[in-house]
């Protein structure tokens, strides 16, 4: 045993003579540093994972298990039992996928008219959406609020879908499409409007083929905007079967409205790892993405 | 984008301002029906929203006894000289403001410098430092619940490790606000930090070289050439992060719910609580008036102050 530390220490000491001791140690300080700082970036992750395959005591239980001793699998079973957690899941989806194809539609039509179509009242119209831009929807939830009810749509996923379209995150979309229609040479469109095309044709076929890139980064945008709101469905859905996901998350909840914990963090972890793993495979995609919204367009 | 905004909202004043004619009257009517549908849903649920709250603002309407009455600046007049609450709720907020803005920016900042480098693995931390940032608020926020309770939280285990006993820090008011700060900033700070990356990537290496070979120090690199280069950046990132600060509900409705005794009680939270809790629709859209007004001088002034230095 000693000798085998010994002849370790002893291959350390050779290597250290071969590179300068200062830059081997700050190399290990550099990566520690790195890594100190993901803890509480990971660590949360690792935590809702844990927990979500412990058991009521043993999540309380001190000192505390990274690695349940006992696998819970029946929590990711009790989430489904306990309220409409399928069709909750399903609700955000469905509705997820309908926010961001209508994004794609209403804000690449408009994009390209403040791109490429030089019309009257196009200046004021397009300054009037920019004030939009960054407002909190807090501003506007209580007359939309009236105007759901007045329509009979209270409790239903109309608002849900309504409102990110034509709120905040319709308009940043907008704006990534203008700002990348604006990229293509006019040129390119002439030759279309001399095979006779029209205005909707140029745009139809040879300006929406191109925005290929363009047209992600604004799904990617939109599909999250609308999968990660609260403040809507708290607001406008009452239904559990109505209900979102991230309204779900929080209803776990004893008799005496004390969060169960275990099933809250099974029903964290369904909502979160898909998202997740989609992200670390597509990670540069969707970087890029919200890097669009920041700097280039 | 954001520069790209402020930009376009000067050139769009400056050619409303001149009232150039250059505008093909043909297309007009093609243009009009292009952005019809977009305009028509902003018109619906964000112009007519707008304008209504000024005039909710000036009305006492319960939802629950359905009439409402004309009271002019009543509600106002509650909110800046009766209602104590109103300046604990713009204390709160300067304080979440306060504390998120520098801190992400900073942070972002630093970390955005140190993926800036070459070296093994640098996509993985770019990976992990965004990660909360493509995460749903809500389950970031529950998860932090669960991490920050007294007795079984994940902190305050660890913390009893190393023979610390840790706070109550959702129960007790001063933490309860540094906990929804902290975990707010490591939510958000990827995308400042992917916002200075690319600034930084922009970079031309011909300035950083010539810098060196000037002797400049690593520190006065980055005073004297970095940082300034990156004030555009910065300016942008600062605009968002601060509009963004007085937005934050998730984390409030889900980790404090506005408490304790208040301490966490923030504009964009006081404006639900008011008006889906105790139904005081007239106060609430008072508070939404000056939520809007605050949002639209951020935004202009930010924009007025880089005018002003080019």
């Amino acid at each position: 045993m000693s000798t085998l530390v010994f002849s370790k220490s002893n291959r350390k000491d050779a290597a250290m003579t071969d590179v300068p001791w200062k830059r081997y140690l700050n190399r290990v300080l550099w990566y520690a540093t790195l890594l100190g700082v993901s803890v509480p970036f990971v660590f949360p992750f690792i935590w809702m994972v844990s927990g979500s395959l412990k058991s009521q005591s043993e999540i309380t239980a001190f000192p505390p298990t990274i690695i349940p001793e006992t696998f819970r699998w029946e929590n990711y079973v009790e989430i489904f039992q306990y309220q409409p957690f399928a069709q909750q899941y399903f609700n955000s989806l469905y509705i997820a996928v309908v926010v961001t194809i209508s994004i794609m539609f209403v804000a690449s039509l408009a994009g390209y008219a403040f791109a490429k179509i030089k019309f009257k009242g196009a200046n004021l119209v397009f300054l009037l959406l920019l004030s939009g831009l960054m407002m909190p929807e807090e501003v506007t939830i209580i007359p939309n609020f009236f105007a759901m009810s007045t329509l009979n749509l209270m409790n239903s996923h109309v608002p849900l879908i309504l409102l990110p379209v034509f709120g905040s995150q319709g308009i940043i979309a907008t704006f990534l499409m203008r700002q990348f229609f604006m990229s293509i040479p006019n040129e390119v469109e002439e030759a279309g409007i001399m095979d006779g095309l029209s205005r909707f044709g140029v745009f139809w076929r040879i300006a929406l083929p191109l925005s290929g890139p363009a047209l992600a980064a604004v799904a990617i945008l939109s599909f999250l905007h609308s999968w990660n709101l609260l403040l809507e469905p708290l607001v406008f859905v009452s239904d559990l079967d109505k209900f979102t996901v991230p309204l779900a998350l929080n209803n776990f909840s004893d008799a005496y409205g004390l969060p169960l914990w275990h099933l809250q963090m099974a029903a964290t972890s369904l909502a979160v790892i898909p998202v997740l793993l989609i992200y670390v495979i597509a990670q540069r995609h969707i970087v890029q993405s919200f890097a669009m919204t920041g700097v280039k367009g | 984008m954001l520069s790209v905004v402020l930009k376009t909202f000067g050139d769009l004043m400056s050619a409303l301002v001149s009232q150039k004619k250059n505008l093909f009257s043909g297309e007009t009517l093609s243009g009009w029906l292009f952005i019809s549908p977009m305009m028509f849903g902003f018109l619906c649920f964000f112009i007519i929203p707008v304008i209504a709250i000024f005039g909710y603002s000036v009305t006492e309407w319960n939802i629950l006894s359905q009439d409402s009455t004309f009271v002019g600046l009543q509600n106002y007049q509650e909110i800046f000289t009766e209602n104590e609450e109103f300046w604990l709720v713009v204390r709160n907020s300067l304080v979440f403001a306060g504390g998120l803005v520098p801190l992400n920016i900073a942070l972002a900042l630093v970390l955005a410098l140190a993926l800036n480098q070459k070296f093994t693995g640098v996509v993985f931390f770019r990976t992990v430092y965004f990660a909360p940032v493509i995460t749903a608020g809500a389950a970031w926020a529950i998860v932090w619940s669960f991490l920050l309770q007294k007795e079984s939280g994940g902190v305050n285990q660890l913390l009893a490790l190393i023979g610390i006993d840790g706070p109550n820090w959702l129960r007790e008011p001063n933490w309860a606000m540094f906990a929804v700060i902290m975990t707010r900033v490591i939510k958000n700070v990827g995308l400042n930090m992917i916002l200075y990356l690319a600034a930084l990537q922009s970079i031309s290496p011909d300035y950083v070289e010539a810098s060196s070979l000037d002797g400049a120090t690593p520190w006065q690199r980055f005073r004297h050439i970095i940082w300034p280069l990156l004030a555009p950046t910065t300016l942008v990132i600062s605009i968002v992060t601060v509009v963004g600060s007085l937005k934050v509900f998730d984390h409030i409705y889900l980790m404090t719910g506005g408490g304790p005794e208040s301490g966490t009680l923030v504009l964009a939270y006081y404006i639900y609580e008011r008006a889906f809790e105790f139904f005081e629709i007239g106060y609430a859209s008072a508070l939404a008036v000056i939520l809007f007004v605050l949002t639209l001088v951020l935004t202009v002034g930010q924009w007025l102050l880089k005018q002003k230095e080019q």
